[in-house]
């Protein structure tokens, strides 16, 4: 007789007893999850769907037939003939016993209103316990996110494994031992001076209440939940609200695509922004004589002598005429920015108002800002700007290649998986030239020195062509420009590029070879790779890196530029490109034109738009004299901020759609008050190309109107007969234009909350994986794009010795207009800093916490200064968010000649001890958390 | 206004990873060697400074929680934290389980920190495996047998903190006497795998670490899983009156470590991992040594040898929990099934034996199966080699037939009792085997004999006691040891040890609750430590009730 194959023996079904009943179980599923489907129900507090199962508490044991002890029956599998009993006997005697011993030890106080606890104290007709009480340790109150109550702790280490092995921030402990264990973080040091990330999976885990929102949030009796998408960055984590009397009393993760019921802390803690007292709440006019400058003071919670309140009527006719009256004595000095923030429908109608009625393609967003070298990498190499793979595809990867990007910092959730990978074995590459978090569980480090992409990776494709590591095949069948590329490898050796990019010539050799040979190689990155002047030539050679080894379409290989906002992904694809309608349809194409031209019934202008920092320097000559902006603040993100700022103090006309009184808001004519995400409905797409279902939870403050009753206000003072009552509108119509999303119904969404796109016929599943046997570009190949070293445009000197990075930290947002009025976030991080490392600090004779000021050829910032092993020598980091030490006024508006995107990954500055103490933004810096909470 | 000045959390402090880094000189900077870098810290700054533990998770590229939960679980590992005062110079550890106990490790206790001084931290410590001589003290890693307050102040001021070298058979000697031979036919082919094995099994020979899974049945089920396979050999001798490993490895190290080499071969094992307890500081010497010798002038190819070093811990003489530690964690039991001959040390399937299982290879081997199987009295078969302490004239390490009972050994083998204590009743295995009172005297000790009466043999641990002592202090005592070295893991014996023990602190013992308490933790905790803890508060209802109603 054939004997059956492992694999076989593995999905046969198992027959067994429980409670004296024949049941039908799986070789893969425990005696808890198959009593769970056949309505027994077993007593659990450690065991939590997802965790690893760790039958530590053992409420969960039953009788198994001929077995000396019990058995957990989270960890046990049933086997073939098995009588298992979990509601009687010793079973039941014991599951009893260990539920007393238990709450013995509980304290009189409840932390939240369903301890799992209880509830299976209730069920078991438990009384009072017999056993004394422990000693009880004290309340650690110290974060502002959390509260921690150890005497509602019953060691089941749920946090520890949320922290450890989902999460993998490894903050949570379990120290001590018998009696006196404990869970601690870190040294058992007060959590709010942890390494703590507050991601709050540790709470979203405790079954007891031991760890709980801080303040109660977790007591409130909920009115009810909404699911949505968590807006705080281009991961797009599912989540839930849980809401009462209009407020967001706190959220959880929910089991999506990207996060699979992950958050970070900005997703979890940080949607209090919504009921900040700054929320503008009526249309403001500006205040006639009141000048506009470059200098300015902005104080969003008194900005009365600059504006007036108006009526919405009064508002919309005064920011359409405007905009009016420039278009029809010239339309291309008109442009709009539109929002990565905002939702797929408003960026479809953004652009669509600016084509259709501006008349011009004068519309750009952020993504200028943060992937546009590596989207003209992409399409010019692959013909797609999209990822190729998810970033959870990873599980299925031999090796991780994770260049210029800081994902625990800026996409958080995203970073678990490569964690989760990490631990399971596979060989983590990370390459940056600050060491970050996540170089601890890469299997090897590249800390090269800034402004050196090039020299490393086209190091990395010479190893990989003078060790035959090359798949042939792939070359041959799928692309085409290899010989130049292989020639333009041959001058960059890794033993002649080690002394560039300062990473041993044999470590560049290891790597690369590892990346070639592996069975599934993928490439992350992130801003580190794009924000150069070379960014589209970085992002050459790691697309020429994939395509010469064929680490492309199949599981775990490919290329993944980790998108940085909510929705630049969907905001790109709706169109919010000067050169492309929506689906990166080419505006100088005439087909495309046609296309557009017929779809939307009016005629469109053929040339290409002018980009973010382009428009800004038109304004600055007068070229631009009116914007319509929604959602973003060029006044603090664009580069050169001295410059940005006076060019849009210079326009005639500036309406700009906010939630606060930014800076940009600032120096508008018009502000109209739009919603934050949790007010209104909408989809947006992430980095992994999922389609995604925002819901409305709240209601918007005052007469805040949503974003889309906005544009679709304007379009019809600027004579467009549009319509659009509801997002599911527009969504439809952008599916007659978008074969990418041409498959999704809003029904769909509604259903299933995420799809991933191409997903062109109805019902059809999506594809997480493409290219699988072909490129989306005219004959099907991808093109090989050799890349030589262009040096940085500024350069350290004598006068400016040091090198500024700029980025995100992890718990604000961009510009900081919503983090830094979150209660939680702007706690946890309250005042500008600068990083640096300790021996630079010393060599300035500062100590971690003193001010410094850093100055470059455009403007100067003082800020604190803070000590990171981590920094490369000679160069200082500052998170670009803080408006009273912008760090965009220091940096260099110079453009990737192909993504036309600024430099902002290095400039030269000098930075001396000392300076003014950071000026105060009217919010930030501690106190909404005091005004919010008492 | 909060101005972080650094990362979040601590972050690492030059100087102490310069320190560190020079500690750990060109030491590999692997998880499984954390306890051993801890030590190195601890040995040389006599306690584990917060600073220095941050540097050395950075070194390890482990979190700070990673280190500081493994520091925290050992009993010799001292944390200290910013702002805390660092202890003491000199510790001096009393050993308080049960043998030492009766011998009057309390009045230590009592009386050294007043005679000792500032300077001097005195401890009370679980056993330290010196019951013979007990009470014991231990001055840093100096013990002093049959420790009085004089002995030890004496000790302390002529600064003796060694542990003196005891006189054992060195590595030349062993080999002038015939040593190694047999592991040198058996690689080199004169003698077969099955051959050896059979005789193992022929001779009854079983796991005398207290389980007694028989020897050569184990070896063949870890020859059968796949390669590569380990082995790891227990050392961790913490069971309370057992000192018979410590016993034969200060007297003859080679014999052990040939019968390791010889079981490693039979079962086709690569590599092996002896872990040994901190408190045997004079077997850890010897060991080192005797390894380097042999290492030197290899007898035949041998598989890597790896000595690790134990750091306070009863626990980790539970198999799986010694693993744990061995793989620089917490010395946390695992679950099973899988069992560790299949996913043991480092998941890999695992020969894990106790010192003296393999210490008798040798012999048996060369005087026949036969020989060993001949011994033992009431059908029993081989021979035990029994910790006797307590209320006897001559306790120690005797070797005995297996099915002896209590009272031929007392008498033939231990000199009787002491003048003025009667037999009033015995622990036939350690702190977990059970209490049974003088009239269970004539019971056969062996494995699976005691069964029956609630108790069991271990690691054949005899402890008497005699009309002087109460069975229920005795039983408080081994609870209140129970509750100190739980691991803190599951419930049934974490949260239940300390209740148990609240229970029998009381004059007149709740005794259902106790018995149900009881149950609980034999059916549902992980391991053999909670689920024996409650052996002797049971055979006190059972058999000397009448000290606690």
């Amino acid at each position: 007789m054939e004997r059956a194959s492992t694999q076989q023996l593995a999905t046969m079904p198992i027959e067994f007893k429980l409670n004296g009943r024949t049941v039908i179980g799986r070789p893969d599923e425990t005696i808890i999850e198959c009593g769970k489907r056949h309505g027994v129900d077993i007593p659990h507090l450690c065991y939590k769907p997802g965790l690893r199962p760790d039958g530590n508490c053992r409420a969960c044991m039953v009788e198994i037939k001929g077995e000396r002890f019990l058995a957990p029956s989270c960890c046990r599998y049933p086997k073939e003939g098995m009588e298992v009993t979990t509601d009687a006997g010793r079973a039941l005697a014991s599951q009893k016993m260990v539920l007393e011993l238990l709450l013995s030890d509980m304290p009189q106080k409840h932390y939240r209103p369903d301890s799992e606890l209880d509830l299976w104290a209730k069920r078991l007709g438990m009384g009072k316990p017999r056993f004394e009480s422990r000693q009880q340790p004290k309340a650690d109150l110290s974060h502002p996110a959390m509260a921690v109550n150890l005497d509602a702790c019953i060691q089941c280490t749920r946090c520890l494994r949320a922290c450890r092995e989902e999460q993998v921030n490894d903050v949570i402990g379990y120290a001590f031992r018998g009696e006196r264990s404990k869970i601690v973080f870190d040294f058992d040091d007060p959590m709010g001076e942890s390494t703590c990330v507050a991601c709050g999976e540790c709470v979203q885990a405790c079954p007891t209440g031991a760890l709980m929102p801080a303040r109660g949030a977790g007591m409130q009796a909920i009115e009810k939940t909404v699911d949505s998408v968590c807006p705080f960055c281009g991961v797009g984590c599912l989540l839930t609200y849980h809401v009462k009397d209009n407020k967001i009393q706190f959220v959880t993760g929910k089991d999506g695509p990207s996060n699979h019921g992950r958050l970070c802390v900005k997703g979890r803690y940080g949607f209090d922004y919504a009921h900040h007292p700054h929320r503008l709440t009526k249309p403001l006019i500006r205040r006639k004589g009141v000048g506009k400058s470059a200098h300015f003071a902005v104080d969003p919670g008194d900005w009365s002598e600059v504006f007036r309140e108006a009526s919405w009527e009064e508002a919309l006719e005064l920011a359409a005429s405007g905009l009016k009256k420039i278009r029809d004595q010239d339309r291309f000095a008109l442009a709009g920015f539109g929002s990565a923030k905002g939702s797929n429908e408003e960026a479809y109608l953004f652009q669509k108002l600016v084509r259709t009625g501006f008349g011009t393609n004068n519309v750009d967003h952020c993504t200028r800002l943060c992937h546009a070298s590596s989207v003209a990498a992409l399409l010019e190499g692959i013909g797609s700007g999209a990822v190729s793979n998810q970033v959870n595809d990873v599980a299925n990867s031999e090796v991780i290649f994770l260049i210029g990007a800081n994902p625990t910092s800026n996409h958080p959730v995203a970073a678990t998986w490569l964690k989760n990978a990490a631990q399971r074995g596979a060989k983590l590459i990370v390459a940056d030239p600050r060491r970050t978090d996540l170089a601890r569980h890469a299997s090897h480090f590249l800390q090269f020195n800034p402004d050196t992409d090039v020299a490393l990776l086209n190091a990395m494709i010479h190893t990989i062509v003078d060790e035959g590591l090359v798949n042939k095949k792939f070359i041959a069948d799928r692309t085409s420009g290899f010989e130049a590329l292989k020639e333009n490898a041959k001058s960059f050796s890794p033993e002649k590029m080690a002394p560039i990019c300062g990473v041993p010539a044999q470590k560049i050799r290891e790597v690369a070879r590892l990346y070639a040979s592996s069975k599934a190689s993928i490439i992350l990155w992130g801003m580190g790779i794009s924000q150069h002047v070379h960014g589209t030539d970085n992002a050459r050679c790691l697309i020429a890196l994939t395509l010469m080894t064929g680490q492309v379409g199949r599981p775990g290989t490919g290329l993944h530029p980790l998108r940085g906002q909510n929705n630049v992904q969907g905001a790109s694809d709706s169109g919010l490109i000067p050169m492309m309608y929506p689906d990166y349809q080419r505006v100088a194409t005439p087909e495309a034109k046609a296309r557009f031209e017929k779809f939307w019934g009016t005629k469109l202008d053929p040339k290409p738009g002018l980009t973010v920092v382009e428009i800004m320097n038109a304004a600055y000559e007068g070229k631009i004299r009116g914007m319509y902006i929604m959602g973003e603040n060029p006044a603090m993100s664009d580069p050169d901020l001295e410059h940005a700022r006076a060019a849009m103090a210079k326009l005639e006309h500036l309406v700009v759609q906010d939630i606060f009184l930014t800076e940009t808001a600032y120096l508008a004519d018009v502000v109209l008050p739009a919603t934050a995400w949790p007010e209104k409905d909408g989809t947006v797409t992430n980095t992994d190309r999922m389609v995604q279902l925002g819901r409305k939870a709240l209601k918007a403050p005052g007469e805040a109107r949503e974003d889309l009753w906005i544009i679709v206000e304007l379009a019809k003072r600027l004579g467009l007969s549009w319509t659009y009552a509801h997002p599911r509108e527009v969504f439809d119509e952008m599916r007659g234009c978008m074969d990418s999303i041409r498959g999704i119904t809003w029904e769909r969404l509604e259903r299933d909350s995420s799809v991933t796109y191409p997903c062109e016929n109805e019902g059809d599943p999506g594809q997480p994986v493409v290219f699988v046997t072909h490129f989306p570009t005219p004959t099907g190949r991808a093109k090989f794009v050799p890349a030589d070293l262009i040096r940085a445009d500024e350069r350290p000197d004598k006068e400016y010795p040091m090198v500024l990075i700029t980025g995100r930290q992890l718990e604000h947002w961009h510009t900081g207009a919503i983090t830094r009025r979150s209660g939680v976030l702007d706690a946890i991080e309250p005042e500008p800093t600068a990083l640096l490392h300790p021996l630079d600090l010393a060599e300035l004779k500062a100590k971690p916490g003193d001010l410094i000021s850093v100055e470059s050829r455009r403007g100067k910032v003082s800020l604190y200064a803070r000590a990171d092993e981590g920094a490369p020598r000679g160069a200082v980091f500052i998170p670009f968010c803080y408006y009273e030490a912008a760090a965009n006024l220091l940096t260099n508006p110079v453009l990737d000649p192909f993504g036309k995107i600024p430099e902002f990954k290095y400039c030269a500055v000098k930075v001396s001890k000392g300076g003014a103490r950071p000026g105060d933004p009217g919010y930030g810096k501690g106190r909404t958390l005091e005004e919010l909470y008492g | 206004m909060k101005v972080r000045p650094r990362l979040k959390g601590r972050s690492v402090d030059p100087k102490a990873l310069q320190e560190v880094q020079a500690l750990l000189g060109s030491e590999p900077r692997r998880r499984d060697l954390l306890i051993e870098h801890l030590h190195r810290i601890n040995d040389r700054h006599g306690h584990l400074a917060a600073a220095h533990l941050a540097a050395l998770a950075q070194e390890l590229r482990l979190s700070l929680a990673e280190v500081y939960e493994v520091a925290t679980f050992y009993h010799h590992f001292d944390v200290v934290k910013e702002g805390e005062a660092a202890p003491p110079a000199l510790t001096v550890r009393v050993c308080d389980s049960i043998s030492c106990e009766l011998a009057g490790a309390k009045e230590l206790l009592e009386r050294l920190p007043k005679i000792l001084g500032k300077g001097v931290r005195v401890l009370p410590a679980p056993c330290v495996g010196r019951c013979e001589a007990a009470p014991c003290v231990v001055v840093h890693q100096n013990p002093i047998a049959n420790a009085t307050a004089e002995s030890v102040r004496a000790a302390v001021q002529k600064k003796e903190l060694r542990c003196a070298e005891p006189k054992h058979v060195d590595y030349a000697q062993y080999r002038k006497q015939g040593g190694y031979k047999l592991v040198a036919d058996c690689l080199a082919g004169k003698r077969t795998r099955d051959a050896i094995t059979k005789i193992m099994e022929d001779s009854g020979l079983r796991g005398l670490g207290g389980a007694g899974f028989p020897a050569g049945r184990k070896w063949r089920i870890v020859a059968a899983e796949p390669e590569p396979r380990l082995m790891a050999v227990n050392i961790d001798e913490g069971e309370p009156g057992t000192f018979k490993d410590r016993w034969y490895l200060e007297r003859d190290p080679h014999r052990f470590l040939e019968g390791m080499l010889v079981a490693a071969w039979c079962a086709g094992v690569g590599e092996i991992f002896i872990y040994l307890r901190d408190e045997y500081a004079g077997c850890r010497a010897v060991l080192e040594r005797e390894l380097a010798k042999l290492g030197k002038e290899p007898p035949c190819a041998l598989p890597p040898i790896h000595l690790r070093r134990g750091a306070g811990a009863y626990i980790c003489g539970e198999e799986s929990a010694m693993i744990e530690s061995i793989e620089g964690k917490r010395g946390m039991p695992r679950l099973r099934p899988p069992y560790v001959a299949q996913v043991g040390l480092f998941n890999r399937p695992t020969l894990e034996h106790n010192m003296e299982t393999v210490f008798w290879v040798r012999q048996i081997v060369e005087q026949g199966a036969q020989w060993f199987a001949s011994h033992g009295r009431r059908d029993r078969k081989g021979l035990r080699s029994f910790s006797v302490s307590g209320r006897v004239k001559k306790p120690g390490v005797h070797l005995a037939p297996a099915g002896i009972t209590v009272k031929e050994l007392i008498d033939e083998y231990c000199g009787g009792m002491q003048d003025g204590h009667r037999f009033y009743g015995y622990l036939p295995g350690g702190a977990s085997g059970g209490i049974l009172p003088a009239a269970k005297g004539d019971l056969p000790l062996d494995f699976d004999t005691l069964q029956a009466h609630g108790c069991f043999i271990g690691s054949a641990a005899v402890v008497i006691l005699s009309h002087r002592d109460r069975a229920a202090a005795a039983a408080r005592n081994l609870m209140k040891f129970f509750k100190e070295e739980s691991c803190g893991q599951c419930t049934p014996c974490r949260v239940g040890t300390a209740k148990a023990l609240a229970l029998m602190d009381e004059k007149k013992w709740n005794q259902p609750l106790l018995a149900e308490l009881s149950q609980a933790m034999m059916d549902a905790s992980i391991c053999g430590l909670g689920q024996a803890a409650p052996n002797p508060a049971l055979s006190v209802m059972k058999y000397f009730p009448q000290e606690v109603s």
